[in-house]
Formats: C-alpha cells, structure tokens, sequence
C-alpha cells in the first residue's frame, strides 16, 4: 500500500476545501437558512406535528441528507474530473499508486466535507429548532456512510463525465428529484396510498427514513431496509469502481 | 551493462483501431541521453505513455530497472519522472505544493532539501510560492520538469521538450538536460528538432509508423548515413565540365568557379581521388578544396522515405 499517495491525495483535496471557505461552508449554511425560512417559517407554521416532531425539526434529517448527497456528489466528481479536465491527471496514471489508493484519497476527502458540511447545517439547524438525536451512533453510521457511497458514486461519475454539462447532469436531474420525492420535507405516509407505493420505489426514500429513525425514532420503512438500502448503494459503487479498476475504463487508453 | 529499459515486440493499437507501435525491440542504457525522432503520429508519445503507465500495451512487454511494468509497475514507475508534452498544471495550486504533492504521490517521505535543490536547479527557487497560473510558458515547463524530478527518478521522459519554445530557453532546457545526464539520471527525450537531437543525444532512435527504423550513436549516425559535399574552388572559371569527369553527383556553379561533388560516406570509394586525379589530367587548376556535413534532418528524411 502506498500510504504516503493517498495521504497526499487525501491533503491536496482538503486543501482546496480550505481554500474556498466561502463556497465551501457558508453557502450551505446559507441554503440551510433559507429552507428554514421558506419551510420552517412560512410553510412550517400551517402544518402540524408530523408523528409527533415540530416541522421544523422533522425536515432537519432531510435538508442534511440533501446537503450530503449534493455535496458528496459534486465534491468527488468535480475532484477526479478536474485533474481530466486540466490534463493533470497524468500525474495520477503515471504514479506507482493503485486505483484502490486513488479512490481511498479522492473519495474519502469528498465524504470527510460531506460530513463536517452536515455538522455544519446541524449546528445552524440547533439556532431554529430544538433537535435532539435519539441514536447517535446510528445518526453518524448513517451520514458516514451514506457520504462514502455517494462520494463514490460521484467519483465514478467524474470518470465517465466527458464535460461539464455531464457532470452536472446527475446531481441536477436525478439525485435532487429522488431527495424531494424521497420523503425529505414530508413523510411518505402523508402521501395518498398510490403515490406512498410509488415514493417506496426511490432508494434515497430508505436512506432519508434511515437518518430520521436515528434522530427521532420513527420511520417510513423499517430500519433494517434503509440499511439495505445504504448497502446496495455502497455495493454497486465499489463493484463499478472494481471493474473501472480492472479495465482502466476512460482513464487509460 | 544491462540496459535500464527494455523493450520486446512492444505493440498497440487503440481501440479506434489506429496501430501506433507496431512491434518495437530495443534497450536503453543507463545513463544515457537518447533521442527518439519521428514524424507527428510516428508512435514516440505512445511508446513514453506505455513505460509510463497512461497507456495499456497491447502486446509485448517493457522491463524498467529490471521490473515489468504491467505486474511490477510501482517498482517499475517509482524509477521514471515524466514531463509531458502538453503543458498542464492546476492553476490555483503554488508551485512548492505542486512539487510536495508530485513527490507524495510517488510515495516519498517529504524531503523538502531535496525539492529546493530541484527549484534551485531549474531556476525556479524564487518563483516558489508563485500560484501557477502567474508563470510564463517557460516557467510552467519547468515546473513540470520540477515535479517530475520531485521523487528523484533514475529515467527521465521528457516528451518534446522544447516544443514552442523560444531559442534563450530551448538553451536553457538543454543545459538542465545536459545537468541531470552529469548526474547519471538516463534521459529520453522526443523531438521534432533534429538538431536538438544531433546536439543533446548519445544515440538516436527514428521512429516511424510505429516501428523502429534506426538506432545508432549519433556521431556514427551522422557519419555512416551522412552524405558530405565536396566543393572544389578552382583557380580559373569553366565554361563546362570536360567530357571525361562527368559523373554522378558532381556539378558546376553557375559561374564556372566552383565544383561540387556529392558523395555517400558509405560508399567504398568515395571517387574523391579518382575526381581530383582527373583534375590534374585536364589540367584545371585547384585553388582550395572544402567538405560539408550533411545535416541530420537530411538523414532522416531520407530514411523515413526509404522505408515507405
């Protein structure tokens, strides 16, 4: 193992974390007040508890496991993409390090932001809501987890991506319709019976229902399923990262 | 001595169905500088990308420092530092890191001595903290030379190295070259300057259409597959040449002051005695005599030719 290249990966991405604070922190932040406002306030104020937990705090597990998704998504796919994009990433390819450590670096610098973006918007959250945690180990498998999987979708997507309008695609058209649909400002049980069948469809339904479990107790689905689910999504990205390794698929000609 | 790289029947053809090496077999030998020259699209950057790793070959097989580099390729890349030919960097990133971050990626420990004697070399220390989007062309290009030589290589790829560059710092690149050969790193470069590669190289390898056509010592190439130019300046002009000199490749200046004889320094007999007997018999006068080497580019051209 080549400890010292995925240390070195693993640094270089937090710098560039570090080196926009503004991006990379307040504009969550900012987002988070926003939701608040709109949802918390406005909105929030006409609806009533939902299974027994203030809107406000009910849509918190959400509003976080958007955020992560989002994040994870575009941090790691920007991460790779970039290096492919400046025409750097020749450095990686000629390095004697292992797609496995290219990954380890890459992808564990995205889930790390991911995760301290999260405990950002929980803090920011504690000033609107009284939000304790029920379980929280579970919170933090959840959210650790779930930021793996999804930095490691995105670092695959950052292979495939040719440009930028593809690398947009994904976090834009498919991840942030499946989190509004997935239950993350409402319960599926709120929904007409039809359409709660059809919402039990979207995986990210499992991983939001999952997190809320770990905050209040409740969920949409059994626990067990949500894990199931956490567990598809980390197994399909390492199988399709497994098999990038095995053809060197869009990296090595 | 054992050569540090090793080539056998190396071959690769893209997926587009492009074949761009075909079969190559040759050693390198440590320490050298060697010249790889071709036209655009001869095969030189695919056969650097393979030893280096950015390409997968399709067949043969390529030993570095004695590792192969398909199953041993940490052995075999920790030994090659590679300056590409495009010039790209991260914009935003400074040059101390860059080089940090190159070396961290070959695994070493940092050393940041070491890289300040590489920015020292390059000319290149004071410029250390510099983000790389304020470099000239010139500087980048040394940058990449900088992080290439972050891990201390033993081989060196420089992949046209002087490509667009201006004459002062394709001078400057050569001393640098000339440097790390002193320093025993073996060096091979590509270039479409062939006289960077009568200048710079030990041996010369032409490439073209994927396979090796040559591979010789560049003071030998020049001199077996150099033709040379014999001018005679004579001490009295001709209207024409007599009838019984007339011969291949020997030719009158328009103002019947000069003769030039063209020759092959393969031949057995160059002619240039029987030539100057047959002066003497005609009785022309011969006021000074001059030969002239003939340049490497025409070698190559004549050689690319011959092998379509």
């Amino acid at each position: 193992m080549n400890w010292q290249a995925v240390r070195t990966i693993f640094r270089h991405e937090m710098a560039r974390f570090w080196r926009t604070p503004w991006e990379s922190l307040a504009s969550p932040v900012v987002s988070t007040v926003l939701y608040f406002v709109v949802f918390g306030a406005a909105i929030g104020g006409r609806i009533q508890d939902v299974e027994g937990v203030s809107y406000g705090a009910f849509i918190v597990p959400g509003l976080i496991m958007l955020t992560v998704l989002q994040q994870s998504l575009s941090n790691a796919s920007f991460g790779i993409f970039f290096p492919k994009f400046a025409g750097t990433i020749y450095e990686i390819l000629a390095a004697p390090v292992s797609f496995v450590e290219v990954v380890m670096g890459y992808v564990g610098a995205a889930a790390l932001k991911s995760v301290i973006i999260a405990a950002v918007i929980y803090l920011t959250a504690l000033f609107f809501v009284d939000l304790p945690i029920a379980h929280p180990l579970w919170a933090a498998a959840f959210l650790i987890l779930t930021a793996f999987g999804f930095s490691l979708m995105g670092f695959l997507m950052g292979i495939w991506a040719k440009d930028w309008q593809q690398l947009q695609f994904v976090p834009l058209m498919v991840i942030t319709p499946l989190v509004f649909l997935g239950g993350a400002f409402y319960s599926a049980s709120m929904l007409p019976p039809f359409w709660e069948a059809v919402a039990h469809l979207n995986p990210v339904l499992y991983l939001v229902s999952g997190f809320r479990w770990a905050f209040f107790g409740q969920a949409d689905v059994p626990v067990a399923a949500s894990l199931a689910a956490l567990a598809i999504f980390l197994g399909l990205g390492l199988a399709a990262a497994w098999a990038i390794f095995r053809t060197g698929w869009r990296l090595r000609a | 001595m054992l050569p540090i790289i090793e080539v056998r029947d190396l071959s690769k053809t893209y997926a587009s169905g492009v074949q761009a090496l075909a079969g190559v077999t040759f050693g390198i030998r440590e320490g050298e500088i060697l010249a790889l020259l071709g036209p655009n699209g001869a095969g030189k950057t695919t056969f650097i990308s393979i030893l280096c790793g950015l390409v997968t070959p399709s067949g043969g097989r390529a030993l570095v420092g004695g590792h192969d580099i398909v199953r041993d390729y940490r052995a075999a890349r920790a030994l090659i530092g590679l300056v590409p030919q495009e010039i790209a960097v991260e914009p935003f990133e400074r040059v101390m890191d860059t080089l940090r971050f190159s070396r961290g990626l070959f695994g070493r420990r940092p050393d940041d001595v070491h890289l300040e004697r590489v920015l020292r070399s390059l000319a290149l220390w004071d410029k250390r903290d510099a983000r790389l989007n304020e470099l000239s062309g010139g500087m980048k290009r040394r940058v990449l030379i900088g992080k290439a030589l972050s891990h201390g290589p033993r081989i060196l790829f420089l992949d046209e190295p002087t490509a667009g560059v201006d004459v002062t710092l394709r001078r400057e690149m050569w001393a640098v070259v000339r440097e790390l050969r002193a320093s025993g790193v073996t060096i091979i470069l590509t270039t479409h300057y062939l006289e960077e590669a009568e200048e710079m190289a030990d041996r010369i390898g032409i490439i073209d259409r994927g396979r090796l056509l040559l591979l010789e010592d560049t003071p030998k190439l020049m001199r077996e597959f150099g033709r040379k130019r014999l001018t005679v300046e004579l001490a009295e002009p001709l209207a024409a040449l007599p009838a019984g000199l007339a011969q291949d490749g020997l030719a009158l200046s328009p103002d019947g002051g000069h003769v030039s004889y063209d020759y092959d320094t393969r031949a057995d007999r160059s002619g240039i005695a029987r030539l100057l007997a047959g002066f003497a018999a005609a009785g022309i006068a011969v006021r000074d005599l001059e030969t002239e080497q003939s340049s490497l580019e025409e070698v190559f051209l004549r050689l690319v030719e011959e092998a379509r």
